[in-house]
């Protein structure tokens, strides 16, 4: 039986998406990602008649999104699809986490929020990777850290100053947000407000990726000045983390210049997103059926003015700090991810793209403002700290001259549209370019109408095992660079 | 009378140079900065604090601030003032005044050791490896003068070195550029360590210190910042001449210092800081310095080494 296909935020009734047996599923998951496809989810939801295990991929290039799904009636296992399609490992660990159902043969099948139904999930039961050998030791760091940063346990074993290896433990964090998604169905504020709050640093990619799953659910077409409002705040979002990025990877490797600069150059943009909406995260800015605020002709003035002076200040500000010889030595081959392990793992975002991956759902599935202008999927091939910073600075003038496109032929329309009623019995994804990378959004809903699963996955998902092994070999006072350098969620992947 | 007065003020200027660091720091970064006195202000505040102390330890990690502070300000009572000489001064003062410092580090580096921290023990691992070729290369550095003026105690190595032949002026560049690394190497400076840093994992000296806290911490940053300015002090008794009268001297003297820690905020500003497995490399330049010095002496004094 062939896949549904469908684009990004087409809503389906769910009895249209193929019931595969599991045999059948697992082979073409593999057989597809093996032909280039891209797997963007694969989570469990449990029915009435037992629990159903749904598969999306992608195909990039057609911009198509294929689902299928099976079920699980009464059995207790299924042969893993990890063995031969590493993408799904992750996805299988949290399968097996949430429903008891173990894929076989799986090489890690460890916890990765909650714990596994059954296995006491305190740090003493959890099982980490040890090495033994003379002058082989072990470094943990967290869940508490120094700055102010969210808890995550990172255990390294090392020889010397050189790290064999790392394990990421993490789920301190874990809110049950998709199950609150379900609770609240009937308050769409809170729904709006969570959404918001998934991860913090992505407010208006997290909220524009819930939001686009509920209009399409509604059958609500919002105008084209709300979708070019919300490309703008998106791209104002991801201006404002990568300039914040770039200070920080400064300041990890003590280069005052750079961590200042771009600090302040930080500063500026996120005064824009608050002069918008009035919060500096873009909080509020979105809402179900549109956005909550204008762009007036007089922010429109500020906002251009804004953005040619940050044109002007980030080429500068780059300039000098990618050709500090002090600043290279540190960024130039530091935790190098090679293609092949970027493939490997399905990493997306930047830092797929900077090492070589070229996926960006804003060119392969666009959605709001990105229907009207080209977006070029910009990839380095290095794959090292490098790489990835300097990947964030030619996003910023990308994003800059997205935004440049789209304020200067503001289309007209109303606002916000009133949502009505969700259809009976759908199921939709939206996936969502976020600064960190694809967002992904499942929200399904029952007999009457209400949502019934939301699933959610920031990008944070997929890249946190890439950090694990670019520290590889490296030296261990080199974590916190690399770590900065992919600046992945702790709660985005908690949930 | 001067010169106890000039003692006096010696010790209580360390954290002076360390809010002078700061404050060049934040006007590279266009910041307006904390106040330049600062850390006298962080000092009495540490002092007022209670302590916590880690069941794990033993009394080597206690004495260690003690010692630690001890030593050190023993140590600077062997590096002369200009004109004045110095406190305590016998043949081969260098000698211990290098065992001096040295021992201020071993005690830190026990003390690390001692809370059993993971962290705590790749830092003295750091410190204790770099020391290894600072310390070499500060005999050297000593050695060079000594050579030169066949004197062995610092009050008189000093005193004749400005004395000396024409080729004495590349012989202290080459000298005081040595010192200057081994004052970003001992004071835990950018580019050898990052003294803002919360990063435990890259931390070297701030790591070891971790588990300290109330009058331990404020003994051991005053340690740490007196050690600093003793060195400084070296380079400018290097170059001040030693036949200039009372006030240039001692003006000249203090200009330096400052001109030294405002290097050392402006170097901090400009560069970042250099990867750890690299920082060896940057430590082997104070000997190669040391050596070239070295070795122009005593081409110039026995024409060549035989």
């Amino acid at each position: 039986m062939s896949w549904l296909k469908i684009s990004n935020a087409q809503a389906v009734p769910v009895g249209e998406i193929p019931l595969l047996t599991i045999e059948e599923l697992r082979s073409q998951t593999i057989s597809r990602i093996k032909n280039g496809e891209r797997l963007v989810l694969l989570f469990g939801d449990k029915t009435s008649d037992g629990v159903v295990l749904y598969a999306v991929l992608a195909d990039d290039n057609a911009s198509r999104l294929s689902v299928a799904c099976s079920k699980f009636p009464d059995q207790k296992s299924y042969r893993s699809i990890t063995t031969e399609a590493p993408p799904a490992h992750l996805f299988e660990r949290e399968f097996y986490e949430q429903f008891g159902i173990t894929p076989e043969g799986h090489p890690w099948l460890k916890p990765v929020r909650t714990g596994i139904p059954g296995i006491d999930h305190s740090e003493r039961q959890y099982e980490f990777f040890s090495m033994e050998g003379e002058e082989v030791h072990e470094v943990g760091v967290g869940p508490i850290h120094a700055g102010i940063i969210e808890p995550g346990h990172f255990r390294f074993s090392c020889h010397g100053e050189k790290v064999y290896q790392l394990e990421i433990k993490l789920g301190f964090q874990h809110r049950g947000v998709e199950e609150l998604f379900v609770r609240n169905a009937d308050r769409p504020i809170y729904l709006e407000k969570l959404a918001e709050s998934v991860a913090g640093d992505t407010v208006i990619g997290h909220a524009g990726g819930f939001i686009r799953a509920m209009e399409s659910l509604a059958d609500v077409t919002i105008s084209n000045r709300a979708k070019v409002i919300r490309a703008v705040a998106l791209e104002l979002e991801r201006i404002a983390v990568h300039l914040g990025d770039l200070s920080a990877l400064s300041g990890d490797v003590a280069y005052l210049t750079g961590s200042s600069v771009f600090g302040a150059l930080r500063t500026k943009v996120i005064n824009t997103t608050m002069a918008l909406c009035g919060n500096r995260f873009g909080r509020r800015l979105l809402g179900l059926g549109g956005v909550n605020f204008d762009i007036t002709p007089r922010l429109l003035d500020d906002v251009s003015r804004v953005v040619d002076q940050l044109d002007e200040d980030v080429a500068l500000a780059a300039e000098v700090l990618f050709s500090s010889a002090s600043v290279l030595e540190r960024f130039e081959k530091t935790g190098i991810v090679k293609k092949e392990t970027a493939v490997a793992l399905g990493m997306v975002g930047p830092a797929a793209r900077a090492s070589g991956v070229a996926v960006d759902i804003r060119s392969d599935h666009p959605f709001d403002g990105f229907e009207f202008v080209p977006v070029h999927k910009l990839t380095l091939q290095s794959g090292d700290v490098f790489a990835r910073a300097y990947v964030r600075f030619v996003e910023i003038q990308q994003s800059i001259r997205i935004m440049r496109e789209q304020l200067g032929r503001l289309p007209g329309g109303e606002l916000r549209k009133d949502l009505g009623r969700l259809n009976k019995d759908t199921f939709v994804i939206s996936l969502t370019e976020g600064w960190r990378g694809e967002i992904a959004y499942v929200v399904m809903t029952d007999g009457e109408g209400r949502i019934r699963k939301v699933k959610v996955k920031d990008p944070s998902f997929n890249n946190w095992f890439a950090l694990a092994l670019a520290v590889r070999e490296e030296g261990i006072s080199d974590f916190p660079l690399c770590n900065k350098s992919f600046n992945l969620s702790y709660c985005g992947f908690d949930l | 009378m001067v010169q106890a007065t000039a003692e006096i003020l010696i010790i209580i200027s360390p954290f002076f140079f360390i809010g002078l660091i700061n404050k060049v720091k934040a006007i590279w970064a266009g910041r307006r900065g904390a106040p330049i006195f600062q850390p006298y202000y962080d000092f009495f505040k540490l002092l007022g604090k209670g302590e916590v102390i880690s069941g794990t330890t033993s009394f080597v990690f206690r004495v260690t601030p003690s010692i630690t502070i001890a030593a050190v300000l023993f140590a600077l009572m062997m590096v002369p003032l200009p004109m004045f000489g110095s406190v305590l001064h016998f043949d081969g003062d260098f000698v211990m005044f290098a065992y001096l410092l040295g021992l201020a580090k071993f005690m830190t580096v026990l003390a690390a050791l001692d809370t059993g921290s993971s962290f705590e023990g790749m830092g003295a691992s750091r410190e204790a490896t770099y020391s290894t070729i600072v310390e070499t290369a500060f005999f050297i550095v000593i050695g060079s003068v000594g050579l030169l003026t066949h004197h062995s105690s610092f009050d008189t190595i000093f005193g004749a070195v400005n004395m000396a032949a024409a080729y004495t002026p590349l012989v202290k560049i080459l000298l005081v550029a040595s010192l200057f690394i081994m004052l970003l190497a001992e004071g835990s400076r950018v580019p050898v360590d990052d003294p803002n840093t919360h990063l435990e994992l890259t931390m070297i000296h701030e790591v070891m210190i971790l588990d300290y806290s109330g009058p331990d911490l404020a003994f051991i940053q005053y340690a740490a910042a007196l050690k600093m300015t003793i060195i400084s002090m070296l380079m400018a008794d290097l170059l001040v001449p030693s036949h200039a009268a009372l006030v240039p001297a001692l003006t000249l003297f203090t200009g330096i210092l400052v001109f030294v820690f405002v290097s050392v905020g402006a170097v901090e500003s400009l560069i970042a800081r250099t990867r750890i497995s690299h920082v060896p490399q940057f430590l082997f330049l104070m000997t190669t310095l040391s050596l070239t010095a070295f070795a122009v002496v005593a081409f110039f004094l026995f024409g060549g080494i035989k």
